[in-house]
């Protein structure tokens, strides 16, 4: 029993880093997700431009090649990155991309008739976004980022291709020094799926707590 | 008060506005004195929100000239030449003119005596404090002090323009334009609203245009009552001459068919 304490031990701090490699890469695709998301609605073409370029590229080709790039190709051009900072940029982008959808679809569902009131109450276009767009506009996002937000800790495993040792990575690890494959995949099985229901319920709390006393948003 | 025989505070001149191939208004022309209270009265799609909206600049126009307070609204002169308005431009003449809409345009996220302190706080750099009090002063004017921590959801419709017409109001414009502000309420929840545009039509010396199908109150507010059809102005009068004593045909056969309806007049 004392070394299953050991490999579990194990298998824990492999969590830390999957839960580390979540929340950052989370931060980076919600920055991400806004400045792209807004960016597609921009009066500017160059932005407008830039934004479309940013999603179809990181939607249009494989995570995988994505964090390889990052780890293995960017070095190249002197842009060394740690394995952290190399899942961290690449999950943050890829799922920002898809997020960033998201952004414009939920702006863009928000009713004319807040716009034409920022106008009558001589809003200027950022005070608008800002004050009441936006704040409604996040509402509707809620539920879609928590599943970016599952979706990218699901996809954080593939950072053990670069020797990153995460969750997944520590399960192999334990794989091969035991020979035992039940225990490592079922533990890990239990965490990821603990992890995820964290973030279900973090989101719906959140989103719970911005709808007060609020209806007629929620279409 | 009574409307003022300075110079007008808003000069429409010829201008015409048409969406794809369908002309709302046609070479349009009229001018409004200050504190003058102008009703504006005509069947479905005659364009009478149009002018209203385009006063707010909520909506271009194709030709002619818009005067208001001295200033051309969608021109400006820039070293000696007439120019498109710019942004800045646009918020300086957006300053006079505050606009209260059919369905209210409340911020449903937001309590109602931040629906009424927003505008100020953001657009004049008002103090919260200052805001506030202001708001409040607003709210009681129009029976609302109660609900301030409310949020709009749980307002009846009659309360909701209620506070649209604060919110309105707390921005100190020199001009109101209510569009049907009555339309989309319940038969008892109007009078409530009615009321508070009565008191504003007494107590304040704004420039007000309103668009309703309440003739018999259109009558008793109005300095001056235009009425509108297909996109020009039939016929131009006081409230007598037109309820009471219409000339064009076009006219009594509105006022006849509104009648039928079972409107007052
Ligand atoms: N954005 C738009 N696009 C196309 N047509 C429009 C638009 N806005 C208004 N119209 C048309 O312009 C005409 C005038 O509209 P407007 O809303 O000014 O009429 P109204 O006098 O306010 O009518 P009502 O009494 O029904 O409110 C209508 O035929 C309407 O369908
Ligand atoms: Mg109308």
């Amino acid at each position: 029993m004392g070394q299953w304490a050991g490999y579990l031990q194990l298998i824990l701090d492999g969590a830390v880093v999957t839960i580390k490699l979540t929340l950052m890469g989370s931060a980076l695709a919600l920055v991400m997700a806004f400045l792209a998301g807004l960016g597609r609605l921009s009066r500017f073409a160059v932005f407008r431009w830039l934004a479309t370029a940013y999603i179809e590229f990181f939607r249009g080709t494989s995570i995988f090649v994505q964090l390889f790039w990052a780890y293995f190709v960017l070095p190249l051009f002197g842009f060394s990155l740690t394995p952290l900072q190399a899942g961290v940029l690449a999950l943050g982008l890829n799922v920002g991309a898809y997020a960033a959808e998201v952004v414009r679809g939920a702006i863009k569902s928000i009713g004319k008739e807040q716009y034409e009131a920022c106008i009558a109450l001589n809003f200027n276009r950022w005070q608008g976004l800002r004050h009441v767009i936006l704040p409604q506009a996040f509402v509707l996002m809620l539920p879609t980022f928590g599943n970016n937000a599952i979706e990218l800790l699901k996809a954080s495993a593939v950072v053990s291709l670069i020797s990153l040792t995460d969750m997944t990575f520590q399960a192999q690890v334990v794989r091969a020094q035991t020979g035992n494959t039940l225990f490592p995949f079922l533990t890990i099985l239990i965490l990821y799926f603990i992890m995820a229901s964290v973030i279900s319920l973090a989101i719906r709390g959140l989103e719970r707590y911005l709808t007060r006393g609020l209806d007629g948003i929620r279409s | 008060m009574p409307p003022s025989n300075a110079a007008p505070i808003i000069e429409i001149d010829g201008i015409s506005k048409s969406f794809g191939a369908f002309k709302v208004l046609n070479d349009l022309s009229f001018s409004v004195k200050p504190r003058e209270k102008l009703a504006l009265i005509g069947p479905s799609g005659s364009g009478k929100t149009t002018i209203l909206r385009i006063l707010m600049t909520l909506e271009g126009i194709d030709s002619g000239t818009i005067r208001v307070d001295g200033d051309n609204l969608y021109q400006m002169e820039r070293n000696g030449k007439l120019q498109p308005a710019d942004e800045s431009h646009l918020h300086r003449m957006r300053e006079k003119i505050g606009m209260v809409f059919q369905l209210f345009n409340l911020f449903p996220h937001k309590c109602v005596l931040d629906n009424v302190t927003l505008a100020p706080m953001l657009t004049k750099g008002v103090s919260r404090r200052d805001a506030e009090k202001h708001a409040m002063e607003l709210l009681d004017m129009v029976g609302l002090a109660d609900k301030a921590k409310s949020m709009p959801s749980q307002l009846s419709g009659g309360q909701k323009q209620r506070v649209a017409i604060a919110r309105a109001l707390a921005l100190k414009p020199k001009i109101m334009l209510f569009d049907e502000v009555t339309s989309a309420l319940d038969p008892e929840l109007v009078e409530e609203v009615l009321n508070v545009l009565w008191r504003l039509c007494r107590e304040t010396d704004m420039t007000m245009l309103l668009v309703t199908h309440e003739m018999g109150f259109a009558h008793d507010f109005a300095d001056r009552v235009l009425f509108f059809d297909r996109g020009r102005i039939v016929e131009d009068g006081k409230p007598d001459e037109i309820f009471r004593h219409p000339k064009q045909e076009r006219t009594q056969a509105f006022l006849k068919k509104i009648i039928a309806a079972g409107h007052r007049v």
